[in-house]
């Protein structure tokens, strides 16, 4: 447990000073130089790890001891503690420069696979390779009593991953070599004890047995890893190692290096379909190292498969059947796609294995491989695997989103087979509902995630149901809560929130009337027909403070950017325009979470702007549901922000300029709901229906109506009278009660500026609606149409004249 | 493959004062960059291997943060397990999430946690790994070096004890490759580890 004590020593190691740390080094230097090397040593070095690893910053440390470090490590009667500390806090210095190991003479493969780390840790590719070469040739040499190649084999693996180029052709074909024997032919004779008395053990000691499965019946065939026994010979070690590092191996060494796009090789198996149907197998021994290591790879994952299905005695032996399971899928998955003529054989045993694994919820994890695997293959031998995806994406989220490495999994597997979806997109199209219950309840880990794929999940067939969804996620996260109340078993463990109780909830979702709504909710698949939830909004207001909600209520803002940065890269005018009603609509029926209204109303507004500025003819087109909206008080709940967007869209786009069917009568109509609205806000006397009003909102529906009047000018005298109360009003003293100075004087000069270009009519039409080259550079450079110029001359004029007028 | 293992700290949810500090941390191989033109010092990569332990250690602290308060467990009662019970690792928290490239590890990662008590235990993979087999080994790892540094006594104090941790890392994660173990081969390892390190 991290204790006060630990604090503080952790701050002792990071503050001690170099001339502190240069006499504990000559300590550690006398310390390693004597004969024996006693526990003082081993402490001393401990501390040492400490100091260099408690700080971020370089420590330098002595020559002689880094040296001296070096030494010990490639001594060979250091014990291993001393020998794992050195090569630690070399390790921890990396990358560095004063490293000048020489392993030439290191014959213990402990030893090595502890150099080799060092080496590796230092970043230079040049190393990496010579460790490869180093070790590739201790694991070459065929000693019966050789050295135990087990430290090594993983070096092997790294160097792989790391440096993919350091091996030629024929020592990978050396190795494949080998791996075969460590795969395939390890022995199935369990191991003998390590007995201490060595020299003395008796030699009539019981012969071990075979290994036993995990079910304890005696093995059928050759070792695997799901072996097992009472101790383990070298080559089962390898056999261990050797699967384990199998899948990286085979990508780092098959055709084209790692991870072939999968493009490729569609185009590839559609034309070889007939090897793909034939069964036979080569017989093996013909075949070059590599094509055998492949061969042997598919007997030892089919084998795999066949073991995962006993029941295995230790919970652990369980779990790494499912393991297995996983790795085995994906290996196969490698083969076919280096080796189409797997492709026959790995089907019908994969269609199997899914069907065993649909009836077993343990094994829920191992589905996605094997559907993966279908998505990459399936086409090219002409199965149709609909059966497979159906499952998935109806059946698994709606019964296990509440795991969060099975959600984190399943959209990570969305993620990666995007391209692979191909004609199957429309089923994870449609199966959004049930993709966003993994979201509503793992918010944190999977919003990123959700965020790369909302643009594959849109089309517009699904854009408005999906709109609704996201709007009401945290409506969703609070249904899944009291769902998994009211459906899971009272002796599991709960997985809802537990800090908070809900009778009445619980009640209400027995009530015919809701059970509509919440099946709606709670839907796996697109219906088409949107429903208005706001009676369950109500209802499920108590789990509004559930922590979870509130969680999932901060990732929507970010997920309807994203929503919007994709919607408006495919919307047309129809779809644009009724997303807009949409927002409206929706802006005043949230689920109230604390602070949720707020955060949506921002993204909302700036939305709606955004769908304007695509379609502009929406204004005109929605004339009908925008006067509506804004008459209503609806428009000014929260900070009025969706209110001053909707404004500013009348104020821009309601003109000819923008669709030739704006008339007259639509603007003075809009001009009149606008007026109405300015003069309600504006009242001073507080009114209980009529929240304070944002000056935003004041000074948007001030320039809005000057815009209007500008293009429909007999209104401009009402305008002018207006602007000039509201500037009196504004300057009052009463005003001051309801905003403040900063705000009146925001107000104030607005109504003097509008004021001022309403005095010149031309001006005005020509600055408030400026036609649509007012975005071309030449507009502003051009003196005489540059817009500053005519504004300065406009102020200038205007001021002028009323200098000249008395008063 | 694994990149880096790291154990940490975990504050709970609301804790104002402290930080989230890295305990131990060990890379298994170093990431390469050839493509960076500017000229990198040594101490310029050690520094940024740091920092990227840090950040990913910040990182999965404030993910099971927000887990444990969706749980309705924000203000845990960390000192309430006792040194003589078992701790029930099969239901201790676990989570997963993607790291993208560049943020802060140069190659897009995979990070898989497990929060035991008041301790972080961390993985940090390669984008496409097994993960079944890394949450076993992660919660094998954590088993072991509850055992063996014996963790929960109050006052061990495991910071002077990286040799133990050496130890089993290189049994059970030998340069970051993960095993597929079965149990016996486990309890072979975990002897040999014993008579090497007697208690």
């Amino acid at each position: 447990m991290f204790t006060a004590a630990a604090e503080s020593l952790l701050r002792q190691a990071r503050e001690i000073q170099a001339e502190e740390l240069k006499k504990f080094c000559s300590r550690v230097c006398q310390l390693l130089q004597k004969e024996d090397l006693g526990p003082d040593a081993l402490d001393a070095l401990r501390r040492l790890f400490l100091i260099v690893s408690a700080t971020k910053y370089n420590r330098r440390l002595e020559k002689t001891c880094v040296d001296l470090l070096q030494t010990t490590l490639c001594s060979p009667s250091c014990p291993e503690p001393l020998q794992l500390l050195c090569a630690a806090v070399l390790r921890e210095m990396s990358p560095s420069d004063s490293l000048s190991l020489s392993w030439e003479h290191v014959q213990n493969t402990r030893q090595l696979g502890l150099l080799a780390s060092v080496l590796l840790a230092q970043g230079d590719q040049k190393l990496v390779r010579s460790v490869g070469q180093r070790v590739l040739k201790v694991l070459e040499s065929r000693q019966p009593e050789g050295p135990s190649l087990r430290h090594l084999l993983p070096v092997m693996s790294k160097v792989a991953s790391l440096a993919p180029d350091t091996l030629h052709e024929d020592q990978t074909s050396a190795l494949n070599k080998r791996l075969v024997d460590w795969l395939r032919y390890a022995s199935v004779q369990q191991g003998v004890a390590h007995s201490s008395g060595g020299f003395f053990s008796t030699p009539r000691a019981r012969q071990p047995g075979p290994v036993t499965e995990v079910d304890g019946a005696v093995a059928t065939d050759f070792f695997t890893v799901l072996s097992t026994g009472q101790h383990f010979t070298e080559d089962q070690w390898l056999n261990v190692q050797a699967f384990s590092m199998l899948r990286a191996w085979l990508l780092h060494s098959g055709p084209g290096g790692p991870r072939t796009p999968a493009a490729d090789d569609r185009s590839e198996l559609e034309g070889s379909t007939l090897s793909v149907l034939s069964a036979a197998s080569t017989a093996s021994h013909l075949l070059p190292p590599q094509e055998r290591l492949r061969e042997k790879a598919f007997e030892y994952c089919q084998r795999l498969i066949e073991q995962s299905n006993r029941r295995a005695l230790r919970k652990a032996d369980s779990d790494l059947q499912k393991a297995c399971l996983v790795e085995a899928v994906l290996v196969l998955d490698v083969l076919c796609r280096q080796d189409p003529s797997f492709l026959y054989r790995t089907l019908s045993c994969l269609r199997a294995l899914h069907a065993r694994l649909c009836g077993d919820p343990a094994c829920v994890r191992a589905l996605l491989p094997i559907a993966r695997f279908f998505l990459t293959h399936g086409e090219a031998a002409a199965v149709g695997a609909e059966a497979v995806y159906q499952h998935l994406f109806t059946r698994l989220p709606s019964d296990h989103f509440h795991s969060p490495m099975l959600a984190f999994e399943f959209i990570q597997f969305c993620r990666d087979s995007l391209p692979l979806f191909g004609r199957n997109l429309g089923i994870l199209r449609m199966s959004f509902p049930n993709l966003f219950k993994f979201l509503a309840w793992n918010s944190p880990p999977l919003t990123s995630e959700f965020v790369a794929l909302l643009p594959v999940l849109l089309d517009a067939g699904t854009a408005v149901e999906t709109l609704h969804l996201l709007l009401d996620l945290p409506c969703l996260t609070a249904a899944l809560d009291l769902h998994l109340r009211s459906s899971q078993a009272a002796s599991e463990r709960p997985l809802w929130d537990v800090s908070l109780r809900t009778p009445g909830c619980l009640e209400a979702l027995r009530d015919p009337q809701f059970q509509g709504l919440f099946q709606h909710l709670l839907r796996a698949k697109a219906s088409g027909t949107p429903e208005r939830l706001a009676p369950l909004h109500q209802l499920l207001q108590p789990l509004a403070s559930c922590a979870r909600v509130a969680q999932c209520a901060e990732a929507v803002p970010t997920l309807l950017q994203a929503f919007f940065s994709a919607v408006t890269q495919f919307a047309d005018g129809a779809l644009a325009s009724q997303l807009a009603l949409l927002l409206l609509e929706r802006s005043d029926s949230l689920y109230q979470v604390p602070g949720y209204e707020a955060r949506v109303h921002r993204v909302l507004s700036a939305q709606f702007l955004a769908l304007c500025k695509l379609h502009p003819s929406l204004v005109v087109e929605r004339a009908k549901e925008l006067l509506e909206f804004v008459g209503s008080a609806g428009g000014l709940r929260g900070s009025g922000r969706v209110l001053t967007s909707v404004v500013w869209a009348i104020g821009e786009y309601l003109s000819v300029s923008w669709d030739r069917r704006c008339t007259v009568e639509q603007i003075n109509k809009f001009f009149e709901a606008l007026e109405a609205l300015l003069f309600e806000v504006t009242q001073l006397r507080p009114s209980v229906t009529l929240p304070k009003c944002p000056p935003q909102v004041i000074t948007a529906l001030m320039t809005t109506l000057t815009k209007l009047a500008s293009r429909s000018q007999d209104l401009i005298p009402r305008v002018s009278l207006f602007l000039s109360k509201m500037r009196t009003l504004a300057q009052s003293t009463a005003a001051s009660s309801v905003h403040s100075e900063e705000d009146a004087g925001a107000i104030c000069t607005r109504a003097t500026e509008l004021l001022n270009l309403l005095k010149m009519p031309s001006v005005a039409q020509f600055v408030l609606t400026p036609s649509g080259e007012v975005s071309e550079p030449r507009y502003h450079r051009d003196t005489n149409t540059a817009l500053p110029l005519a504004l300065r001359t406009v102020s200038r004029l205007v001021e002028r004249e009323a200098g000249l007028l008395p008063g | 493959m694994v990149h880096a293992f790291l154990i940490h700290t975990l504050r709970a949810p609301k804790a104002e004062e402290g930080l989230c500090r890295v305990l131990y941390s060990c890379f298994f191989g170093a990431e390469n960059s050839p493509d960076d033109p500017r000229p990198r010092g040594p101490e310029r990569d050690r520094l940024l291997r740091k920092e990227q332990i840090l950040a990913t250690a910040r990182q999965v602290e404030s993910m099971w943060q927000l887990q444990q308060q969706a749980c309705g467990r924000p203000g845990m009662d960390l000192q309430s397990q006792s040194s003589d019970e078992p701790v029930p690792l099969q239901e201790a928290p676990c989570g997963a999430f993607r790291l993208a490239a560049g943020d802060p590890f140069q190659e897009p990662r995979t990070v898989v946690w497990l929060a035991v008590l008041s301790l972080g235990f961390t993985l940090v993979l390669d984008a496409h790994e097994n993960l079944l087999l890394a949450e076993g080994t992660l919660r094998l790892l954590a088993r072991l070096l509850l055992d063996h540094l014996r963790l929960l006594v109050p006052g061990a104090n495991f910071l002077l004890r990286a040799d133990r941790i050496e130890g089993i890392l290189t049994r059970f994660l030998p340069h970051g490759q993960l095993l597929f173990l079965n149990d016996q081969f486990v309890q072979g390892l975990e002897k040999e580890f014993s008579a090497a390190w007697p208690r």
